[in-house]
């Protein structure tokens, strides 16, 4: 029997143990990680399907989202991109690169996310040859942190289907009400551009009075989550600006009669 | 057997590792705002720190004591990694929510308490089951903790809803205090102040007096 406290005995219990202990963290992270991977983009696909209000009971996630169409839309020109495989498209990866995304100015982030990536992956979704959602995604800083999520238009481009966030770090009860159905359901039917075409969508603080000018636009406040609620205003305002999604949806506008089967706008 | 009754029984009440030692306050204070979340927090804690006291104990007789905290960490570390990584396999909204505390888990002090404590003197099955006893301990008090936070501050249980919400059109008015962590520290107090009331024994010694107004003691001296 060695002395515990020899360098020896030391080195031995020290290394064996590390090695056993990696082992077994790696085997578990190794055997867990498909099963993670497939949460996360389970996750994603249900808000992008709550978001367009496209859910149901019947059928299986993966057959409804078969009926979406995933394409790349060139953000500066508002074109769609054939070049890029929407599959292998990483919307982190582009916004982090710096040849494929741009530094916002001070004034220009409103929604504080620092880089623009150039392309987005936005969904379409039919009724048979109809469009009758488009699925943008958003992001923007809360009050801890960003929040990503997802907006659905209806095929006027104007009308709210749904806003859905699959990631933020707000103060649960308080800012995390964003992900209260109640709270969600009050973006349907609301409206992003004002009766005389501006930008005006809007979380206000308090509850909207329906005899209230521009009671279109805006959506009622979480109680104790006001800084939450601008981040959001802020976050729609930016990528419904020229920044974002404006050039694209100029382009949708005047291609209206944009089917399944065309290529680009 | 009334031994390992003791030892199981006594860290629920008796020596219970919040109320009385005051360890892993931080977790308390943070998983709490909702039951369901709660209970997940409590599973995994009391799973890490079973296991780790067992494997602390069974390789007690050959850990050196110059790197014993060493060994210690590491494998509570190692036990923390796997279940974060279960429950994003399994559980992937709990774990969404439980976020960062699970690997805070690691700095618990319960855990490396119990493995310094305990572990490193004892047999494996009683540390095992010293382990299940703290853990059932810590736990005991986070439910009671949470049940309050979220029938005061939500209306509801582990999300299901006991008092309807004004939001909801029903008539209670959620207290929002209650869903930030301070208020954790008022009901872990008064859960303290309870448990001493009724456990007289568990009363500290004051740690200072405050002297008597010297007035008051000359005029008593009259």
């Amino acid at each position: 029997m060695i002395d515990n406290n020899s360098i020896k005995k030391i080195l031995i219990v020290g290394i064996s143990l590390c090695l056993v202990c990696s082992a077994i963290v790696s085997l578990a992270a190794i055997n867990l990680r498909d099963k993670q991977i497939e949460n996360a983009l389970n996750e994603q696909k249900i808000k992008i399907l709550a978001s367009a209000n496209l859910l149901s009971e019947e059928k299986t996630l993966e057959e409804i989202f078969s009926s979406i169409e995933e394409r790349i839309v060139d953000l500066e020109t508002g074109r769609f991109v054939n070049t890029i495989n929407p599959e292998t498209f990483d919307a982190n990866k582009v916004a982090k690169d710096p040849k494929t995304s741009i530094v916002l100015s001070n004034d220009q982030d409103i929604a504080l996310i620092k880089n623009r990536e150039n392309y987005a992956k936005i969904y379409l979704h039919y009724n048979d040859v109809e469009l009758n959602a488009v699925i943008l995604p958003v992001r923007g800083y809360g009050l801890w942190g960003t929040m990503y999520g997802y907006l659905a238009l209806e095929s006027d481009l104007n009308t709210i289907i749904g806003l859905e966030f699959y990631k933020d770090k707000e103060t649960p009860g308080l800012g995390a009400e964003i992900n209260n159905p109640k709270w969600k359901k009050l973006w349907k039917g609301k409206e992003i551009y004002s009766n005389n075409g501006e930008l005006a969508i809007q979380v206000i603080k308090g509850s909207v009075m329906t005899d209230d000018s521009g009671f279109n636009n805006k959506v009622d406040g979480l109680s104790g989550a006001t800084i939450t609620g601008n981040g959001v205003t802020n976050l729609l305002q930016f990528w419904l600006s020229d920044l974002g999604f404006q050039p694209f949806l100029n382009q949708l506008k005047n291609n209206k009669t944009l089917s399944m089967e065309s290529g680009d706008v | 057997m009334s031994k390992a009754r003791e030892v199981l029984l006594n860290p629920i009440f008796n020596e219970n590792p919040i109320a009385l030692q005051i360890l892993g306050i931080c977790s308390a204070l943070a998983v709490t705002s909702n039951l369901y979340v709660t209970l997940i927090m409590c599973v995994a804690l009391t799973s890490v720190i079973c296991f780790s006291n067992l494997f602390v104990s069974l390789i007690r007789n050959h850990i050196p004591t110059n790197i014993r905290i060493i060994v210690q960490m590491t494998i509570i570390s190692s036990l923390v990694i796997l279940v974060d990584e279960i429950l994003k396999a399994f559980d992937y909204e709990t774990s969404k929510q439980i976020g960062v505390f699970v690997g805070l888990i690691i700095t618990n002090c319960i855990v490396m308490g119990r493995a310094e404590a305990y572990a490193m003197q004892n047999s494996a099955g009683m540390s095992f089951l010293d382990g299940l006893g703290n853990g059932l301990g810590y736990s005991v008090i986070l439910i009671v903790v949470a049940i309050f936070r979220e029938l005061i501050g939500a209306g509801s249980l582990a999300g299901y809803e006991i008092l309807p919400l004004v939001q909801n059109g029903g008539w209670y008015i959620g207290n929002n205090y209650f869903l930030l962590p301070p208020s954790s520290f008022v009901i872990i107090g008064l859960l303290i102040w309870a448990l001493r009331a009724w456990k007289t024994d568990q009363v500290e010694e004051p740690q200072f007096k405050i002297q008597s107004n010297s007035l008051e003691a000359e005029e008593r001296k009259v």
